[in-house]
């Protein structure tokens, strides 16, 4: 193994990590091969597609393209940061409640990008969220049901019963 | 292996004693699933498929597992699939727990193709839990003395009816034992007016994990000492290594090995991001490549190569209809190459060491990918495993296979675990592309308002280029042996609803299998119905307007099929559809000058599948030829509906991603490469471009058998697009992607 010519200490959802990496490492590849986040996706290491969005300092950044240096001092937040399958964020809630996923391999970027829009804008209107989800790519076109999830969230309304049919 | 219990020494005294029909079981092996089907451990042979044991295991702590050689390619078909177990075996789906795609553990079902998952696969496992629950019956009629026709099953717990004080678990029965039975296919199965799961919309099981990143996708796999690879492939298509200068990769940090067979090249290291850096940095010559077609050229291309005809069907004479016809219509379509164009792009994990090896990968194939893997490492077929798991979606055979065979070769030459996730220009260089296809088409109609002649004919390579034995139908084996993998005829699929399910007097259809091309092909979501149907449909509706009949009415003149007519008449309704006579009404004019239309079209998928109309409504901008879709309306028939929210899912799917390979998608190329190799490359749909609303009308017909549906919404979208333009403008645009130079230059043509 080679020896990091520096040691960085990097702050992910509330706990302090030091790691091995050297210092222009894509934040993508820490998080997924030191610390086990598998959360963030590697889609296309262009920051074309999203599939790797995290938060930084509650904005949301695409780690296959941020090195790990960047964030030091900062405070990053994975989809794993949200919420659990036991305790899921609500937007993960609305997210199964409208059974927003098919192959799910870009949905960490839908939910980080989302809850970053949320954040900043509570009550977005449609084209808002088709805006700020513009950035993001999907291939299995669960778009509609994404859209749903969000404006679900958005709704409060994420905390109903599984299913939409009776 | 444990000791048989007291209680199971007593359970089969009893049952020899009683005298009646005896279900033998032996105790089950928990921890080695592989022993306990007589199987030697570490050897890879699947289990048959005739054994119920092969399929499902019921343990002590009344958990159901089921082996299941169907995987989940990301439609939710694992969820359908449960909820067929449970409603055959009476117990909740939620105590099932899933194995899937493993070519030692599950039985091999064949490839999860072809939406054949629900109709065949599910069909098997119903057999095997009806078996099943036919044997548990029998075991606790034996235990509690009173005849079958006596007990109910209620999740999991076997009552004598009337008495529900006296009853057994499917635990206690058989936990941690095997059947040893047969699968007679004779079990009684439920009547589909009793079910209470299947037609149900069951949440699909695994979606809270994906959406918290608890989700193992084989991007995930992580084996103790594993390291990274990464593949360096030739430049162009066609050229082989002329030198290699490791050292400009092996001394950077953390690599481990610089690989080198024939012109497979490949790096291994420590960490993810050496191997990306070392494989930038790897110093390669490569030879000139040969020459591909010209962009501009690719039709012309592919009429001019050899091919292998073959008439798909005929009826009558369309020759001499085609020729007494007053008013014949011809038009040529085209259709590009397009990709599979997965968001994560493939990945695999191996660990090939000595005289074994495992493999974990998204292929749709485990049990068809053991023998060329085995083969390309130099191994009996006996010492491979695959192990299926989840990857970026699908969409047909993609680079699944392919890096699985990176993984493996890159495994053995450094002796350790190694997961190798291709870059995104591999990926959209070297994955098997969705095939390009031109097609001829003439027609008329006869002064009785019906077609009186039907002439199809395409050209297209490969649409079916799957590995076989052979070890060089992957890319890593081709380039090992100093080949180029290039579309070579395996077998067609370009066929797949070239001919339509309308009756015509007079119909030729002719399908050109170009027997090989130099950009390699396979199977790609639809095979050729999409294209075909783009063909059909959009021809279809430029012989009604060509005739002055409403397209509808021009569709229903010629099919008797009550299921067709049903989902004619049901989508119609949904859209509020307004029979029109002849020509387009140019246009109604919206603001900004946008122009409003809508189109029709009908397929049944592959002819003997899911029944799919739909309607499209779009808005053309006449001065950029902007393109955007509105609404869609789909009415869908797929027989018994298993999970109507999965299915709804499935069809939102297809009709989005067929907007974006109509609207956006195709592989752009020069003379010797793929040039498309990230995503403004290849650009496909984004948000701002999804319609406002799909609205789905199931048809569920439970009296009939359930066909797939992963796959034939995709087919009636583009030419509904295209008869949409065609409302909104009177401009009809032939070549897919439709894009606003392709708009324009129609709309030019048609001088509006």
């Amino acid at each position: 193994m080679s020896q990091p010519s520096t040691a960085l200490r990097i702050r992910v959802n509330g706990a302090d990590h030091d790691v091995a990496a050297e210092p222009d490492t894509p934040l993508l590849y820490v998080l997924r091969n030191e610390l086990s986040l598998n959360g963030p996706k590697f889609g296309c290491g262009l920051g074309q597609c999203g599939a790797c969005t995290v938060h930084v300092d509650g904005a949301p950044r695409r780690s296959c393209v941020t090195a790990v240096s960047a964030v030091a001092g900062k405070d990053v937040v994975t989809l794993e940061g949200l919420g659990t399958p036991e305790r899921p964020h609500p937007l993960q809630q609305a997210f199964i409640d409208e059974q927003a996923a098919q192959c799910g391999y870009c949905i960490n970027g839908m939910i980080m990008r989302a809850a970053a829009l949320l954040a900043r804008t509570p009550r977005p209107s449609r084209d808002d969220i088709l805006t700020a989800m513009d950035a993001n790519l999907c291939r299995c076109g669960t778009h509609m049901r994404i859209v749903r999830a969000i404006e679900r969230a958005a709704a409060g309304g994420a905390t109903g019963p599984a299913g939409r049919e009776g | 292996m444990s000791a048989p219990s007291a209680s199971t020494r007593s359970r089969r005294e009893f049952l020899a004693d009683a005298g009646i029909l005896v279900v033998g079981f032996t105790l089950f092996p928990r921890s080695v699933r592989a022993e306990s089907l007589g199987l030697e451990p570490g050897r890879s042979t699947a289990p048959s498929a005739d054994a119920l044991d092969s399929w499902l295991v019921i343990g002590r702590d009344e958990g159901v597992t089921v082996y299941a050689g169907k995987v989940e390619l990301g439609t939710g078909v694992s969820t359908a699939l449960r909820q067929i177990v449970a409603e055959e075996l009476d117990v909740a789906p939620t105590r099932i727990a899933w194995v899937q795609g493993d070519s030692q553990l599950t039985v091999d079902q064949g490839r999860t193709v072809g939406s054949g998952s629900v109709k065949r696969g599910g069909a098997q496992l119903r057999r095997a839990a009806a078996e099943a629950r036919q044997a548990l019956l029998e075991i606790a009629a034996a235990r509690l003395s009173v005849p079958v026709t006596q007990l109910a099953i209620d999740d999991g717990v076997v009552s004598v009816t009337g008495d529900a004080s006296r009853h057994l678990t499917f635990g206690t029965l058989i936990g941690g034992g095997r059947f040893e039975r047969t699968i007679s296919g004779r079990a009684p199965v439920k009547a589909p007016t009793s079910y209470k799961v299947v037609g149900r919309p069951v949440p699909r099981v695994e979606i809270p994990a994906k959406v918290t990143g608890k989700h193992t996708y084989v991007h995930d796999v992580r084996l103790p000492g594993m390291v990274h690879g990464r593949v360096v492939r030739p430049p162009r298509v066609g050229a082989t290594l002329e030198s290699l200068d490791e050292q400009s990769a092996a001394k950077l940090p953390g690599v481990i090995r610089v690989v080198r067979k024939g012109t497979f090249v490949g790096v291994v290291a420590e960490r993810e991001e050496q191997a990306v850096r070392a494989a930038k940095a790897l110093n390669a010559k490569w030879s000139a490549a040969p020459v591909l077609p010209d962009a501009a050229d690719l039709y012309a291309k592919l009429k001019s190569l050899a091919t292998t005809q073959h008439v798909v069907g005929e009826a009558g004479d369309a020759a001499s209809a085609l020729r007494s016809a007053a008013r014949p219509v011809r038009a040529t379509y085209r259709w590009p190459f397009q990709l599979h164009a997965s968001i994560g792009p493939s990945c695999a994990v191996a660990d090939v060491r000595g005289d074994a090896a495992t493999v974990y990968s998204s292929t749709q194939g485990a049990h068809q990918l053991v023998a060329p893997v085995a083969a390309l490492l130099g191994m009996p077929s006996d010492r491979v495993r695959v192990v299926f798991t989840e990857g970026s979606g699908c969409y047909g055979h993609n680079g699944a296979d392919d890096v699985a065979a990176d993984a493996a070769l890159l495994s053995q030459a450094a002796g350790r675990p190694v997961r190798v996730q291709w870059s995104r220009e591999d990926e959209n260089a070297w994955e098997p592309e969705g095939p390009a296809m031109l097609f001829e088409m003439a027609g008329a109609v006869g002064a009785d308002g019906r077609i009186s002649a039907w002439t199809y004919d395409a050209w297209t390579p490969t649409h079916g280029a799957r590995p076989t034995r052979d070890p060089a139908t992957l890319v890593a084996g081709a380039l090992v042996a100093g080949a180029t993998p290039a579309a070579e005829f395996f077998s067609g699929g370009g066929e797949r609803n070239a001919r339509t399910t309308y009756v015509l007097p007079n119909e030729r259809v002719t399908s050109h299998a170009v027997r090989s091309f130099p950009i390699r092909t396979s199977s790609l979501r639809g095979l050729g119905s999409p294209q075909n149907s783009f063909a059909n449909e959009s021809f279809l509706d430029e012989l009604a307007a060509s005739a002055g009949i409403d397209p509808v009415e021009l569709r229903r003149r010629h099919l008797s099929d009550p299921r067709a007519l049903a989902v004619i008449e049901a989508v119609a309704k949904r859209a509020g559809w307004t029979p029109r006579a002849a020509a387009p009404k140019r246009g109604g004019v919206a603001g900004n000058g946008m122009r409003k239309g809508r189109g029709f079209a009908y397929v049944q998928y592959d002819r003997t599948e899911a029944y799919v109309a739909a309607v499209v409504d779009v808005d053309v901008r006449p001065d950029t030829g902007a393109v955007r879709v509105r609404r869609v309306c789909v009415a869908h028939d797929c027989g018994l509906v298993v999970n109507p929210d999965g299915l709804r899912n499935q069809i939102e799917g297809n009709v989005v991603q067929a907007i974006s390979r109509t609207l956006r998608e195709a592989v752009r190329f020069d003379s010797t490469r793929v040039t498309g190799v990230d995503w403004n490359g290849y650009p496909i749909l984004r948000f701002s471009e999804i319609p406002e609303a799909i609205d789905i009308d199931l048809i569920d017909r439970p009296d009939q058998p359930s066909v797939g549906a992963g796959e034939a919404a995709t087919s009636p979208i583009p030419a509904a697009i295209a008869n949409a333009i065609f409302d909104a403008t009177g401009a009809r645009v032939r070549q897919v992607p439709l894009t606003p130079d392709r708009v324009r230059e129609a709309l030019r043509a048609s001088k509006v």
